[in-house]
């Protein structure tokens, strides 16, 4: 069977460092940093305080005020992005065609902050406090489900959870539902919003966060000697994946083709990285997308800034690219929006089309010792013009699930 | 309008995303201000939060109209 190509044709992105896609981006080449001290709640009494939050965000722009307040924050920035990138398409929604159109926007931990709220209010005063609106807006697949009430998408819908793979995962999902024929369009991506003290103190507690409070936006150093951990940011970014002769039908702007999916387990262990997981990954995705390593110019790392895994993500790329991974540039753009775990693959997959689409690579700021075990080109402190035929985006998540996908020049 | 019959009307609006404007003391719910079930069980919830009152499903169950609201309240609050 002939693969049915899939081409991006839209983009939305809510971020640390922008709300939009423009203001994203603009801020991403400046190499600035979205890091911030906790304002969301006193996070004093936590081992780590800083995070990425998104900022001056009003959700009320992008939903209705009644259906806004019975929604979790993370279905709102999942939905504010799904809402840029679908309008962004240029696609209308007919009869015709709307059986054809599908949404995949996910998270990985879905409605922490509410969760606990409302477990709050039900030992304050009992059941009968609990909201009728609590699980649905909680629950994963509700950004993808009030996407397809909102346009009337009515083709596939679902989410899919891996941890800080969901997002690519979910990409890559919908990239095998438009080649298998189950649909024409899929609005594709991952939302995160849990900068609260259940996830923050969960995180800390697995001693997987920066602690570097006194300077957060030097806090997220992916691949420089001093880091210490990772930053938690929140946001979402999401994708128009399009079947190629359909968005060229309907003269589409085309910014980079979904070229190649891969997927694997380390099958190791709960939290701890392992090289071989991530290598697999990236051969798989290199396989499906028909290129070879020397094809390849620039990847988005998984680059989440912790001792382990970025050392480990290095040499996984070593093994998996050979010689040719000294060449590449290899670039952590957590570096400057924080760990949007769920939400990473969404925003990384749409930094990765952008580079290629603007054919420069972003930086990765605050490498101001390079680890000499890690020693790559990272494309350290400054944003670089570059040639950009194709572009890899890796993540990696608890449990062992890795995810990358290959994006290619159209 | 007396002050409770002025914060039963607030609440309706704010939990039912309509203008304070277009609710009238006999305007239903469900058939003239657009709610569905789950949204009257949340209205009857703010309710009970506004007014300090504990509402018995079966006496929410007669609550249907913004009067009835009221009604319920003027009876019951402290």
């Amino acid at each position: 069977m002939t693969k049915r190509r899939v081409v991006v044709t839209g983009l939305g992105a809510v971020t640390p460092v922008g709300n939009g896609v423009a203001a994203t981006w603009q801020n991403i080449v400046a190499g600035k940093s979205g890091i911030t001290r906790i304002t969301r709640f006193d996070a004093s009494a936590l081992a780590s305080q800083i995070a990425g939050e998104v900022k001056d965000f009003d959700a009320t722009q992008y939903i209705p005020a009644k259906d806004a307040r019975r929604m979790d924050r993370f279905i709102h920035l999942g939905m504010a992005a799904g809402i840029e990138a679908f309008k962004d398409s240029g696609i209308e929604v007919t009869e015709a065609n709307a059986d054809r159109i599908g949404v995949c926007v996910s998270s990985g931990i879905g409605g922490l902050p509410s969760i606990e709220e409302t477990q709050n209010e039900y030992l304050a005063g009992g059941p009968r406090k609990i909201s009728p609106f609590f699980i649905a807006g909680t629950i994963i697949n509700m950004i993808s489900g009030n996407l397809s009430i909102m346009f009337g998408l009515r083709g596939p819908n679902f989410a899919v959870v891996s941890a800080c793979t969901t997002g690519t995962h979910s990409i890559g999902e919908a990239m095998r539902m438009i080649q298998y024929g189950d649909a024409d369009v899929m609005v594709a991506g991952g939302a995160e919003s849990t900068v609260c003290p259940l996830a923050v103190g969960g995180f800390a507690a697995s001693r997987a966060l920066s602690t570097r409070n006194d300077d957060p936006a030097t806090a997220s150093r992916p691949w420089d000697k001093d880091r210490d951990g990772f930053v938690l940011g929140e946001g979402a970014g999401v994708l128009v994946l399009e079947e190629y002769e359909h968005a060229k039908a309907r003269g589409a702007r085309i910014y980079a083709e979904v070229a190649g999916y891969g997927m694997s387990a380390d099958a190791y262990h709960i939290t701890a990285p392992n090289m071989d997981g991530p290598k697999r990954s990236m051969l798989n995705a290199m396989r499906d997308a028909g290129v070879g390593a020397s094809d390849v110019q620039y990847v988005n790392a998984h680059g989440t800034s912790t001792p382990l895994g970025d050392k480990n993500e290095s040499d996984a790329i070593k093994a998996a690219f050979g010689d040719h991974a000294k060449k590449l540039v290899v670039n952590s753009t957590k570096s400057m929006t924080g760990h949007l775990l769920g939400g990473a693959g969404g925003i990384e997959s749409l930094f990765s089309v952008l580079a290629i689409h603007n054919q420069i690579s972003p930086p990765t700021i605050n490498i101001f010792e390079q680890d000499p075990e890690c020693d790559l080109d990272y494309c350290a402190n400054t944003a670089r013009d570059m040639r950009i035929d194709v572009a890899m985006n890796n993540n990696f998540g608890f449990g062992g699930t890795n995810g990358t996908l290959v994006f290619r020049k159209v | 309008m007396s002050n409770n019959e002025q914060r039963v009307r607030k609440i309706v609006a704010e939990q039912l995303g309509v203008n304070e404007s277009e609710i009238k003391n006999e305007s239903s719910f469900v058939n003239d201000l657009g709610a569905d079930s789950l949204d009257t069980v949340e209205l009857v919830m703010a309710l009970e939060e506004e007014f300090g009152v504990e509402i018995p499903d079966e006496d929410a169950e007669k609550i249907t109209t913004v009067q009835q609201a009221l009604d319920y309240v003027n009876a019951h609050s402290k």
